[in-house]
């Protein structure tokens, strides 16, 4: 049997609706196969992974908290990926924005009123869109490849936020735990409700309509599928593929600094070596399952936080260990790639004889 | 202490140079696999839980190869018989591998490693300097030696090699003339997927004889940037290797004299150094224009 | 020297097919037997019979997209038939792959080529040799067999560094190392000056006095004439007519292809002397942009109000990088390129437009449009900042696009199986028709079009032929590259040669004989100073 690919003369709007769903249905099934073999009740398994977690109030407010940075990235991500630039460092951006808003209360915490908070946040996006600027600046100056840099810039980030919050940025009263000191109220975004959700869920909706919007209504949204489908034509177009790659990579950037910051600022309250469970990378399935259109990303970022409180979920009632989740994770990517081959393509299973001789039959 | 050093550096360039001539082959058969970090914890975990399991280093050894093949093999599947986009699969691979290694690990963290036997040549390991350098090393040293220089062999002189060097310089061509575009670039794959499953192995049953999650701490990005800081030959690979060894161990020793650097600062060492590797060497046009294989990550699908 | 003495010679008696008079009592090579070929609901070959004589050179006549190359392919087992048998010296055969063809004695020389631009002329043969034995003793035969056949080849030089001409003799030899009994050409002289073209005709009627038949596919109707001993006709994946070339006429061939009459292109007036020049590059230089890329070398032409000047030239020597400099796609000193006498050389490709100057690309997909864009959106590509309100405020007006795409498909006849599809679902010469088209209709004070008609149908391409000399007569600059000489006789009223980078002074098309501008092709052009040809009278072919 072999599989042969039937292009299709169009895009299948059906599919590029269906192949998310699809994959997410194939995911929930490797899932519960990966449960059986481990010896778990498959079903039990399943239902406290992807039900249980919406059927309280405080895991949705959780979901909540988890899917906000996840959806802010991924729309970013989204911009990138749609004009061909491959940002894979947003855990960086993410961290850097985190560190450069952090800038204000952590070193200056005499300069405490209205104007914080929003310093911070500017800050925080500033922070990022400048660090994805140097892979970026690398790509357009010395055509260094994106994707390494980007990567390699996480690593960075990570043991410069290591080195701060062990360091120079420690709370002096904090017993010599690796934590700077609590920001104050004027340093904390507002919560909805008394949890710890903040107003950052309603950034991030006002973000992935506004960026769906960009995209499917102004020339710029264009020029960005432009560039991405067909670099060749975007320059007879006359747009600029080295001007997109810094639009792209500071867009994509400001956002997950901004996520950076508002995590911080929002659930965390303080700098701690570690602030992100892989946001960054997370946000990367994020992106796909939301076939880079901002507003399916707010459904697809709802979906991976899922998998973040199922794995907690699974691990508290089974005693299944919280790692699932990001096997679960990756085979989401997994089969969503595979999904959208669906899209272009006619899928037919050949059976029996085929043209694999290789020697004429004379 | 010298000798000490040179024996470090051999040690930490061994997985970078495995897994970096692995996806050199795959480049040259026109793939690119961003998944090498992932193929390599996977072969690390595989490698530690097999050699504890059976107590047979040799065993471990062939599950982290096994493992980095069944990984590449996934992605083959779907970035040729599926044509689905090299990036984003290379990423999916490396985020599964993560995810599964560090679930296959749980059970095996802080238990004791089996550290490979090194070899011991009668008469040659004795020799003063010369003997435990090069004569004292454990077999997938020479190993990743064996490959590299097979590798080069095969590319430059064989008919295999010519192949794969057609396929990657221009599919439609190849397919043209008969040649199975798919099959070579999916042998290809899985080749470079055994030696990234081995320089895991090598990680968890040499390197650190032990089984730490993350612990190839982006070594299998690093590899990708020599592939392309060797411009695609195989020597150079070898080059590349022995001097991000050289960093890393440099690092090694300069925190352990400590000297008021930060040692996050002195961590971040190779992967800044990867960065200005990358800068140097993507600016001569020329260098990397005319090495990079033509159809580098671009899909193929056969028409019939 | 024909194909019946060179049969009579190995004195055989098949049965003879149903084909002309001059194949009676001639040996069968090949016989294909209702081939039929389906890519989804596309019939590319319907229930097709193809017979082929030793030493014969047989011709493939047909359209683009007749199925010429599908039929071709399926010969050299690069692709399967759903129905149909072959038959290879009387026995029944399956081709299964092109190393099973090239086993039987089946040769290819593509139109595109097969070869490997990082690798060397030895190794590039050696991949089509099942066994090549040691590249020294492989070059050895190489130089043998190339210098024996008049096409010296260096084993060792890397493909890349080589002219297309050159390319093409690889392609040539590595079939005649495996000693063919059948070699199958395609469109091979499109890539060749006239001069060239006819080495490889002594060439190819050598091999057919050998014993060795020759597919010739073609369009060039001329060629076919000449060379050809027998003719297969193609129209719309069916087998339409058989018949011997030489017995026709180019226009009865034509008929044959096209199933009617195309209309020829008429000029109304010709354009004046006098006229302002709208266009001009002077001492244009352009570095290459990549190691393997043509450098622009101080090429000079002005175009005038009211014609049309003509570009022609082999492919691959800096047609494209004298589109990129002319669009702004690349950069130029600014006194290099000017439009209606402004400098713009520093300027892009949007200021360009906004000037009145209109481009159309060679590629169609991927440069000239977005393959899996609607073609209203393509219509954005291009008319986004030019002054017809598509876009207000950073907003896409997308009920305008909607109209003009309305417009455009019905004045340029673009045939869709639905409104605005992806632009990679329309056929070649229906996408054609909409890229001329989506230009046309600015009335483009300039226009600059890079291959106007490769790989579209007659139709289409007498329409966009007719377009681009109508455009002109209005008043237009229109300057077209093209490497098919009928279609530069056909509307050119000035032509220059480019060679290597290098630009002949342009000249009347009716001083320009065939065989100058081969001269020119083959790097009289490089020279600069060849001395003008006498001027002879209607010097255009068909």
């Amino acid at each position: 049997m072999r599989i042969v690919l039937i292009k299709r003369a169009e895009h299948s709007r059906l599919m590029t609706g269906l192949s998310p769903v699809i994959a997410v249905a194939l995911t929930m099934l490797s899932a519960a196969l990966l449960f059986a073999i481990a010896g778990h009740d498959a079903g039990l398994a399943l239902y406290k992974f992807f039900i249980e977690p919406m059927t309280d109030l405080w895991s949705l407010q959780e979901l909540l908290v988890k899917a906000v940075p996840l959806v802010l990235i991924a729309c970013g991500l989204s911009i990138c990926y749609l004009s061909n630039n491959w940002n894979i460092g947003a855990e960086g951006q993410f961290v850097m924005g985190a560190l450069a808003g952090s800038v204000l209360p952590v070193l200056f915490p005499a300069f405490d009123n209205g104007l914080t908070l929003p310093l911070m946040l500017l800050f925080g996006a500033a922070g990022g869109a400048l660090y994805a600027l140097v892979p970026a600046v690398l790509k357009i100056r010395f055509n260094t490849n994106e994707i390494l840099v980007s990567l390699m810039l996480v690593y960075v980030a990570n043991l410069t936020l290591d080195y701060l919050v062990r360091g120079p940025w420690r709370d002096p009263a904090g017993f010599n735990f690796p934590e700077t000191a609590l920001f104050s109220a004027s340093a904390m975004l507002p919560t909805i409700g008394d949890g710890r959700l903040s107003v950052s869920l309603y950034a991030a909706i006002a973000v992935a309509i506004l960026l769906s919007l960009l995209l499917a209504r102004t020339l710029k949204g264009f020029e960005i599928r432009v560039l991405g489908e067909s670099p060749r034509a975007g320059s007879f177009a006359g747009f600029s593929q080295k001007r997109m790659t810094v639009f792209a990579f500071m867009v994509s950037g400001g956002l997950a600094g901004l996520a950076g910051i508002m995590e911080v600022a929002g659930s965390l309250g303080q700098l701690q070596p570690t602030i992100s469970p892989g946001y960054g990378f997370t946000a990367i399935i994020v992106a796909f399952l939301g076939r880079l259109n901002p507003l399916a990303i707010v459904v697809a970022g709802f979906v991976l936080a899922l998998s973040y409180i199922g794995g907690e979920s699974v691990q508290a009632s089974m005693g299944i260990s919280d790692k699932i989740a990001s096997v679960v994770q990756g085979m989401l990517l997994f089969f969503v790639l595979a999904c959208d081959t669906l899209i272009l393509y006619r899928i037919k299973l050949q059976f029996g004889q085929t043209a694999k001789g290789g020697h004429a039959h004379v | 202490m010298f000798e000490a050093i040179l024996l470090t550096v051999i040690t930490a360039a061994t997985p970078l140079l495995l897994a970096a001539i692995g996806e050199l082959v795959v480049e040259r058969s026109g793939v690119l696999n961003l998944g090498v970090e992932g193929m390599m914890i996977m072969g690390a975990v595989t490698g530690f839980a097999v050699a504890n399991l059976t107590g047979s280093g040799t065993l471990g050894i062939l599950g982290a190869i096994g493992a980095g093949m069944a990984l590449s093999a996934l992605f083959g599947f779907l970035v040729l018989v599926l044509v689905t986009n090299q990036v984003a699969t290379g990423l999916a691979l490396t985020l599964l591998g993560l995810g599964l290694s560090g679930l296959i690990g749980e059970a095996f963290i802080g238990v004791p490693g089996l550290k490979l036997e090194k070899l011991d040549l009668p008469f040659l390991s004795d020799l003063p300097f010369v003997g435990p350098v090069i004569f004292g090393q454990d077999p997938i040293v020479y190993m990743s030696v064996a490959i590299v220089i097979a590798v080069a062999y095969a590319l430059a002189r064989t008919r295999a090699g010519l192949v794969l060097r057609a396929v990657g310089d221009n599919h439609a061509s190849a397919h043209a003339l008969g040649l199975s575009v798919l099959k070579v670039r999916f042998l290809a794959v899985l080749f470079g997927g055994g030696c990234a499953g081995l320089a895991g192995g090598y990680m968890s049953l040499a390197y650190t004889p032990q089984w730490v999650e993350n612990m190839t701490a982006g070594r299998g990005w690093i590899a990708l940037a020599l592939v392309v800081f060797a411009s695609w030959l195989p020597w150079r690979v070898v080059i590349g290797a022995y001097l991000f060894g050289a960093v890393t161990v440099l690092t090694f020793h300069a925190q352990a004299v400590g000297a008021g650097v930060p040692s996050q600062l002195l961590s971040s060492l190779p992967y800044l150094a990867t960065i200005v590797v990358l800068v140097l060497i993507s600016s001569n046009r020329r260098l990397t224009l005319v090495n990079t294989p033509a159809c580098l990550g671009k899909p193929f699908v056969p028409d019939r | 020297m024909d194909s019946s003495t060179a049969a009579a010679e190995e004195g055989t008696n098949n049965a003879p097919p149903g084909g002309g008079g001059r194949r009676a009592g001639a040996e069968i090579l090949l016989a294909a037997r209702g081939i039929t070929k389906r890519f989804g609901s596309i019939a590319a070959n319907a229930d097709v019979d193809l017979v082929i004589n030793k030493g014969e050179i047989h011709a493939l006549l047909g359209e683009n997209g007749a199925g010429k190359s599908t039929l071709v392919k399926i010969l050299y087992g690069a692709l399967q038939p759903d129905a149909g048998s072959v038959e290879w010296q009387g026995k029944p055969v399956r081709v299964a792959s092109p190393a099973a063809a090239r086993s039987l004695g089946i040769g290819m020389v593509f139109q595109h080529f097969s070869l490997f631009e990082a690798l060397s002329v030895s190794e590039n043969i050696a991949l089509a040799l099942e066994k090549p034995g040691t590249m020294r003793s492989l070059g050895e035969r190489i130089r043998a067999v190339s210098r024996e056949y008049g096409l010296p080849l260096d084993p060792d030089a890397l493909v890349a560094d080589l002219p297309v001409g050159i390319r093409q003799r690889i392609e040539i030899v590595r079939c005649l190392l495996q000693a063919p009994r059948l070699i199958i050409m395609d469109e091979p002289t499109s890539v060749l000056t006239p001069q060239e073209a006819d080495e490889l005709f002594l060439t190819l009627k050598r091999l057919a006095s050998e014993g060795c038949a020759v597919l010739y596919i073609s369009h060039r109707l001329e060629e076919v004439q000449r060379i050809c001993h027998h003719a297969t006709i193609l129209r719309h994946g069916k087998v339409v007519a058989e018949c011997d070339p030489t017995l026709e006429t180019p226009g009865s061939l034509a008929r044959m292809m096209v199933g009617a009459e195309i209309a020829n292109v008429a000029a109304a007036s010709r354009p004046n002397e006098t006229s302002p020049v709208r266009l001009s590059a002077r001492s244009l230089s352009l570095a290459p942009a990549t190691p393997f890329a043509v450098p622009l070398t101080g090429v000079t032409v002005e175009v005038k109000a009211g014609e049309v000047v003509a570009i022609a030239g082999v492919a691959g020597n800096g047609q494209g990088e004298l589109f990129d400099a002319l669009t702004g796609e690349r950069r130029t000193a600014a006194g290099m390129v000017t439009i209606d006498g402004t400098p713009c050389g520093q300027e892009g490709i949007t200021r360009r437009r906004q000037r009145g100057a209109a481009f159309v690309p060679e590629e169609r997909l991927g440069h000239g449009a977005v393959p899996g864009f609607r073609l209203s959106s393509n219509i954005l590509l291009t008319r986004h900042a030019t002054d017809d309100g598509l876009v207000k405020g950073g907003f896409v007006a997308f009920g305008r696009i909607g109209e003009m795409e309305k417009r455009i498909k019905q004045v340029y006849d673009v045939r869709m199986s639905h409104d605005d599809p992806e632009a990679r679902s329309l056929s070649g010469g229906n996408l054609q028709k909409f890229v001329v088209g989506r230009e046309m209709s600015r009335n483009p004070g300039v226009l600059i079009v890079n291959q106007p008609t490769w790989g579209v149908d007659a139709g289409a391409a007498a329409l966009i032929r007719q377009a681009l000399v109508d455009l002109s007569r209005k008043g237009s600059a229109v300057l077209v590259i093209s490497q098919d000489l009928d279609e530069i006789y056909e509307i050119a009223d000035r032509i220059a040669v480019i060679s290597r980078g290098h630009l002949s002074p342009a000249e009347p098309a009716a001083a320009m004989t065939r065989e100058r501008i081969g001269l020119l092709m083959a790097g009289g052009a490089e020279a600069g100073t060849a001395a003008p040809a006498p001027v002879t009278a209607a010097a255009g072919g068909a």
